[in-house]
């Protein structure tokens, strides 16, 4: 019994010590963002790392949901002769959900694992070191950039990618689903609200911030060798997915 | 210039330093020898504040090494790393050049580029490999290109750990020479750390022996080869038997 509960404490304090020093880690991160010296060239190299190399990644995914989602939105709708829904219904769940969560959770699996193992390596390897001992502060010149890029490339990515799922949406629509070409276009733009845009743009901001913290939290404070490299890539991608999901609850919660 | 007094320094239940104590004086050339895993390495990490010693207290030039500006503290350093630690996403010049562009006395990419060149020629390097990535590069040439970032600056503390291994007996040569040379002409403080007993004859002022995370021995070059301790002895000859053990 006591071992029991001892092991209860065991895992909240574990918890709550993780969740301060990631806390610290960003708070550290973020007020080097805003002191100089400045790091641009490293900042730009990051955006195009992380934002524009995720394109097909994102406009994939973008692509196959929105036609999926056309055809269910068809279905379900029929069952109440309603589905002249389908455009509506698939630009607003594309641009306030389905486009930055999966696109977050898709740029997750690629970003947070890359920057995780780049910072991890670059720990079991000593370069992190290396770089203190060159006077640079390596939370400024590797951190604050990823964490700067990613915030910044996410909304434009999922912007692409919203755009991407609604033309799925009306492809499927005009091609399958036997919809007036001209109509499907002026219900997609008729409903849509500019908060469904502004709000689904938010959420990536945030996720995009989350998947470079985690990769760099992760990666920064690697373990030795390549198995911690290993564990640190895994921890990156699995904790940014549940952030990512468990912000877009709250966040949804905030915006409704 | 660098005072370390009773540093004790543990990983988990690993007591690698117990109670080390050193003195090297400014413009010295300070040479640690001692068997592979004592804490020579974990010793230098120390001393830039890369790893927090457990207790005791180490000063340079009468400053705490873990108090105030740490970017002022470490520009007066320059370390070879074991492994070389090169950044592997810039090329070898950048390497080289990657303090003389960054920070408040920053210099023109050209001119930097052209002083990587002169220190890649320093340690043997050929200009042709400054626009190459470290990954291209043998573990011998990754070695010195981390020694010419090392002494890129002009520090006036220089640390190498391990410079010579994995080169071959010539480039041994060049490189003891170059460091020797570093101490003499620039009047910097080097701490080196060896196995390679020829570099501890060209390169040492003074030689301090580490066993079981304590100084052995300590004392000029002159003294090394008749000290009458028999640690140093057994390690100098590279006996099997005498008091340091050798599991086989
Ligand atoms: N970050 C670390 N975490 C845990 N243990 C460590 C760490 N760094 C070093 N050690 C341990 O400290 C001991 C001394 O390591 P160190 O690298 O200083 O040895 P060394 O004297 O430089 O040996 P060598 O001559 O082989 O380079 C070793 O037993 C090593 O396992
Ligand atoms: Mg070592």
């Amino acid at each position: 019994m006591y071992r029991f509960l001892g092991s209860i404490g065991f895992s909240v304090l574990a918890f709550c010590t993780t969740i301060g020093r990631i806390t610290l880690f960003a708070s550290g991160a973020i007020s080097h963002i805003f002191r100089p010296p400045f790091y641009g060239r490293e900042t730009l190299a990051q955006f195009m790392q992380i934002g524009f190399y995720s394109l097909p990644v994102v406009g994939l995914t973008a692509l196959f949901t929105g036609a999926a989602l056309a055809l269910q939105i068809y279905s379900g709708g029929a069952r109440f002769s309603a589905e002249s829904v389908v455009p509506s219904i698939v630009a607003i769940g594309m641009v306030r959900e389905l486009g930055p969560v999966l696109g977050g959770l898709m740029v997750a699996g690629r970003v947070s694992s890359s920057i995780a193992a780049e910072l991890g390596t670059m720990r079991v390897t000593e370069q992190i070191d290396a770089l203190v001992t060159l006077s640079t502060n390596p939370i400024k010149y590797l951190v604050a950039p990823r964490l700067l890029a990613a915030t910044f490339a996410m909304p434009i990515l999922v912007a692409v990618g919203d755009t991407i799922g609604i033309l799925g949406g009306y492809l499927v629509g005009t091609g399958r689903l036997g919809f007036n070409s001209t109509n499907y276009l002026k219900n997609t733009i008729d409903f849509m609200e500019i908060g469904d845009v502004t709000s689904g743009l938010a959420k990536a901001a945030v996720f995009g911030f989350i998947i470079a913290l985690m990769g760099c939290y992760h990666g920064y404070n690697s373990g030795r060798g390549a198995q911690g490299v290993g564990r640190a890539t895994i921890n990156a991608v699995v904790s940014a997915s549940v952030m990512i999901l468990a912000a877009n609850y709250i966040l949804t919660e905030v915006f409704f | 210039m660098i005072s370390i007094k009773d540093v004790h320094k543990s990983f988990s239940n690993n007591n690698v330093l117990q109670g080390v104590n050193m003195e090297i004086a400014k413009g010295e050339s300070m040479v640690i020898i001692g068997g592979s895993g004592t804490g020579k390495s974990v010793l230098l990490k120390c001393i830039l504040g890369l790893e927090n010693p457990d207790s005791g207290k180490i000063t340079v030039g009468g400053k705490e090494t873990n108090r105030g500006d740490r970017d002022v503290f470490l520009a007066r350093f320059g370390m070879l790393f074991q492994n070389a630690a090169l950044f592997d996403s810039l090329s070898v010049w950048q390497n080289v050049a990657f303090r003389l562009m960054r920070g408040p006395n920053k210099i023109s990419k050209n001119d930097a580029r052209d002083i990587a060149i002169e220190k890649l020629r320093r340690v043997g390097l050929k200009p042709e490999v400054s626009d190459k990535f470290p990954a291209e590069l043998s573990g011998g040439m990754q070695k010195r290109v981390g020694l010419a970032r090392a002494i890129a600056a002009e520090p006036e503390i220089i640390f190498f750990d391990e410079p010579t291994t994995g080169l071959d007996p010539i480039m041994s040569g060049v490189i003891n020479e170059l460091i020797r040379e570093i101490v003499v002409e620039m009047g910097a403080t080097a701490l080196t750390i060896t196995h390679d007993m020829s570099s501890v004859h060209s390169i040492a002022d003074k030689v301090t022996m580490l066993h079981d995370g304590q100084v052995q021995w300590s004392g000029n070059i002159r003294e090394l080869d008749n000290s009458g301790n028999p640690y140093l002895e057994q390690f100098i000859n590279g006996h099997a038997n005498g008091p340091i053990e050798a599991v086989r």
